[in-house]
């Protein structure tokens, strides 16, 4: 599903976000991505969703070789990746409804389609009863799952999530985290990034390790060298 | 099954989306209404200058044009020639291939008229013979109304024994003709200007537009929104702020012309004329909506195009 093979990225003036960065997450996988701040960990989600491009390497998601997509087709392979920040992005003007109703009114759908999926993505979430509320009388934990129905909803094969628990209390991580295991059990590929080694730890799910822009550890290589 | 449903439906959908995203973004304009009006207004009132001149223009070629083809050659006879023998003549030259009519004007109604207008009758009475000639009024048939022509058959009727004195009265005509071309001219420059002005006004506009929504416009390309799809709103805007623009234009030059034809009539009674200032005629106001949409449009496209594609999700 996410291929990674020697990719790096230097900044304009020298900065160097990834060095020779190479994995390989297969279709259906759980994964985390741990590290400490400025480790690389958003750069290397930035490029899977192609808001950024590698200065060297190649990568290819869900078959598709990023390096050399054109300008014009990012939009069509943002659509098969779901995409979960830690400040939500929620668009404030628009009800909870029409936030999650967006990647499907983007790519075209009926509204009588849409309608069904808002709410079937809502009701997964739990917040079918607040879908004509405004984003900011949520409270963080449900802005946070509504962010979480909006990636969901238009059922693309990859979600990415950056520190979604990052302003979460413990409890609220626990439940956050619950969903996308019950994504993943339904063949949801997973890729998330979190400093929340307690939480992660616990879940027993593979672990990619990054410091200072360099591949440190891979729990799943670990185990199979173990073995 | 599903492939052939969603063929079927896809034209369906983009119909009820740009109708969507069409009212969202009049609904927008609509919710800051000041803001809103005062943009239209400005784009209003630069379009009813140079349509308030178009008008006034036509409305003054109507009458000129009115002269022009009534062009006529005036033909004074001699002193001696009597009323007798300038009906003769009339008749004689009637026959003319190049004459179309011939409108005798006799000695003594000539005399009768001049008492009349000129308020000196009691003193033409003293006189003892009528000092006014016999005149007669050629109008020349539609195909040798041209300048050239025209003075072809002056030149002809000067070599009439009877004629003294031939005039065709067409040099201020035409001079007021070439008047109206370079006023003409000037109001299409003027239009260029003042439609290159909306442009800019609408650009300007949609430029803020796009900063305020900045925020919105990176979410929309994180989901995966093609540029066409956020481009569109910021069209539809241009669209309405053009087309408003152009309707306040039109209100604005029908009120004008409102306020301007009771004294115009005035001054037509005056010079004896039932001139009546004609308003906006429909296909007038259909170009200038039409164009005054395109106007928004085409400011909104130039906006987006420069704006839009500089904002990328980080």
């Amino acid at each position: 599903m996410i291929h990674f093979d020697n990719v790096s990225k230097r900044y304009p003036g020298g900065h160097t976000g990834l060095s020779n960065v190479s994995f390989r997450i297969e279709a259906e996988e759980m994964v985390f991505l741990t590290g400490h701040s400025g480790a690389g960990k958003s750069t290397l989600l930035k490029m899977i969703g192609l808001l950024e491009r590698s200065s060297g390497g190649q990568v290819h998601v869900n078959g598709r070789n990023l390096t050399r997509l054109k300008k014009r087709q990012i939009p069509y392979h943002r659509r098969e990746v779901g995409m979960i920040f830690q400040d939500h992005r929620l668009l404030h003007d628009r009800t909870v409804f029409d936030n999650v109703a967006l990647p499907l009114v983007v790519s075209g759908l009926g509204h009588k389609e849409i309608g069904r999926r808002v709410r079937a993505a809502l009701d997964k979430v739990g917040l079918l009863h607040r879908e004509r509320a405004a984003p900011v009388t949520l409270s963080g934990g449900e802005q946070q799952r509504v962010g979480i129905a909006r990636a969901v909803v238009s059922k693309p094969p990859l979600l990415l999530a950056d520190e979604p628990t990052g302003n979460l209390d413990p409890e609220l991580s626990r439940e956050i985290m619950e969903l996308f295991i019950q994504f993943n059990q339904v063949g949801v590929t997973l890729l998330i990034a979190s400093h929340d080694i307690a939480l992660i730890n616990r879940l027993n799910k593979r672990i990619l390790t990054l410091s200072a822009g360099e591949l440190i550890g891979d729990s799943r290589a670990e185990t199979a060298d173990a073995r | 099954m599903p492939v052939k449903n969603r063929l079927l439906t896809a034209p369906k959908i983009w119909l009820q989306r740009h109708a969507q995203v069409a009212l969202a973004s009049l609904g927008r304009l609509v919710g800051n209404h000041l803001s809103s009006l005062m943009t239209c207004s400005v784009i209003g009132i630069a379009l009813a200058l140079p349509v308030g001149l178009h008008v006034m223009l036509s409305n003054f070629q109507s009458i000129s044009g009115a002269w022009d083809s009534g062009a006529s050659i005036s033909l004074f006879l001699k002193q001696k020639v009597s009323d007798e023998e300038a009906g003769s003549l009339a008749e004689k030259l009637r026959l003319h291939q190049r004459i179309e009519t011939v409108q005798l004007v006799t000695r003594d109604s000539a005399l009768k008229e001049f008492q009349r207008l000129s308020g000196y009758a009691e003193a033409l009475e003293a006189l003892d013979n009528n000092p006014l000639p016999a005149l007669l009024i050629v109008q020349p048939k539609a195909d040798y109304t041209t300048a050239e022509t025209a003075q072809q058959l002056v030149r002809e009727l000067r070599l009439l024994p009877e004629a003294d004195i031939v005039q065709l009265d067409l040099q201020w005509v035409r001079r007021l003709q070439a008047i109206t071309v370079i006023a003409q001219r000037a109001v299409v420059v003027l239009a260029a200007l003042l439609g290159m002005a909306v442009l800019l006004i609408v650009g300007n506009t949609i430029r803020l537009e796009i900063q305020n929504r900045r925020t919105e416009i990176e979410i929309t390309k994180l989901i995966g929104a093609t540029n066409a799809f956020i481009r569109r709103p910021f069209l539809y805007t241009g669209f309405w702020y053009g087309l408003f623009g152009g309707i306040i234009a039109w209100l604005l030059v029908a009120l004008s012309i409102t306020l301007l034809s009771g004294p115009i009539a005035n001054l037509a009674t005056l010079y004896q004329s039932a001139f009546d200032l004609s308003s906006l005629d429909p296909y007038t106001v259909l170009a200038l909506l039409l164009g005054s949409a395109t106007l928004g449009l085409v400011g909104s496209w130039l906006a987006v195009g420069r704006h839009l594609s500089a904002i990328e999700p980080s």
